[in-house]
């Protein structure tokens, strides 16, 4: 438990910078990644493995798209909604993207104000970011009932064109979907323990003997961003191509 | 980041570690943040402006891609503090996702000969029918 605090800063003064820092950090003894919680540097290496995985999907999406013979279902028409008798391109996707980035944004406020030790303000904007996933997840909930039920979507066909859509569609957005939905439960998580002040006294964690720092708002931060980072990718290359 | 530490409730503890521990985490002002913010909403809406005037062709892909990757750089660089880390974390982390290029290149082309391959023998009868359509002649 204790241990954890000294390692990082012992040496803060004397870190090199440039290629001789990064030599020099990782040939360095106890940790390769200085001036970092441990909790932060393993949430990114578990970013780069789910990154990954998206990865993944987006390339076998790819690879299914381009090897298709039949017309793919075009995104603009399918994801169009009627709003006031206009046909909008879009627009459900669009306002869930804005809707995601604003809740990146609560997010790094959130953050900024766990670190200043700002526990009423961190609690509202983690408060603020859950009830933005939320509504994000419940956008998707309509948008994939509407495809299901209205346009007779399914993953092994639908009445539009290439058979694959379906399957890719759901696999990628539902896939996110989770991504989100588990950040919503952790953002909550979180907020509560800040809200009670367990972070302020150091408690330690259910599962963990640690004690508890500001820190793991950031790391939850990390996370969320990367929910919204992926969303990103699959905006362009889904939804716009 | 100093002041941070003078108002923090945990002034009254005998150990000294967490007071100095936090100055490890990421302090910056907030309006580099809304700054960050307002410029992904209008990268957003650039995107989204691309597909509502029907942008088509070598283009629009241009353009997606561009606003793609400037949006998920600002999400990395400043939501995700890269720009502040030391780099032998950003390296170990931003480096191994570009081996997905090469996955892509191996997707694509694999993609191109399974669509070919389809083509050849999937296609409309009236494809198939072409090359033998000379011995009957």
């Amino acid at each position: 438990m204790t241990q954890t605090a000294l390692a990082s800063t012992a040496h803060a003064a004397e870190l090199k910078e440039g290629l001789p820092g990064i030599v020099a950090d990782w040939s360095s003894d106890q940790r390769a990644f200085k001036n970092v919680p441990w909790g932060k540097a393993m949430m990114w290496i578990f970013l780069l493995s789910d990154t990954f995985i998206f990865g993944s999907f987006l390339i076998s999406y790819m690879t299914v798209r381009m090897s298709t013979q039949a017309p793919w279902p075009n995104p603009s028409e399918v994801f169009a909604l009627v709003i006031a008798g206009q046909s909008i391109p879009l627009i459900l996707i669009a306002i869930m993207t804005f809707v995601l980035i604003s809740s990146s944004g609560t997010m790094v406020l959130a953050v900024n104000y766990g670190y200043r030790k700002d526990r009423k303000m961190t609690v509202i904007f983690l408060i603020l970011t859950a009830i933005l996933g939320a509504t994000f997840v419940g956008m998707q909930a309509f948008e994939w009932s509407k495809l299901i039920l209205e346009e007779g979507v399914r993953p092994w066909g639908n009445p539009m064109g290439a058979a694959q859509f379906g399957a890719a569609f759901f696999m990628i957005t539902g896939f996110h979907g989770t991504h989100v939905s588990i950040g919503v439960i952790f953002l909550i998580i979180v907020a509560i323990k800040v809200g009670r002040g367990d972070l302020d006294h150091q408690r330690p964690g259910f599962m963990t003997g640690r004690r508890g720092t500001y820190e793991i708002v950031e790391t939850m931060g990390l996370y969320w961003h990367f929910v919204d980072l992926v969303w990103v990718f699959i905006f362009a290359v889904f939804y716009l191509w | 980041m100093a002041h941070a530490e003078g108002h923090a409730p945990t002034a009254g503890h005998s150990h000294a570690a967490p007071d100095k521990k936090h100055e490890v985490g990421q302090q910056h002002p907030l309006g580099i943040y809304f700054k960050i913010w307002g410029l992904l909403f209008v990268l957003s809406a650039a995107s989204y402006a691309v597909d509502y005037f029907h942008v088509q062709g070598y283009l629009r892909w241009g353009l997606i891609l561009v606003f793609m990757m400037l949006k998920a750089g600002l999400i990395v660089a400043v939501f995700m503090h890269m720009v502040w880390e030391r780099l032998a974390m950003v390296y170990a982390i931003l480096v191994p996702p570009l081996l997905l290029l090469v996955f892509v290149a191996i997707g694509a082309f694999e993609a191109d000969y399974t669509f070919l391959t389809r083509g050849t023998f999937f296609g409309p009868p009236a494809q198939q029918a072409a090359p033998a359509a000379p011995k009957h002649k």
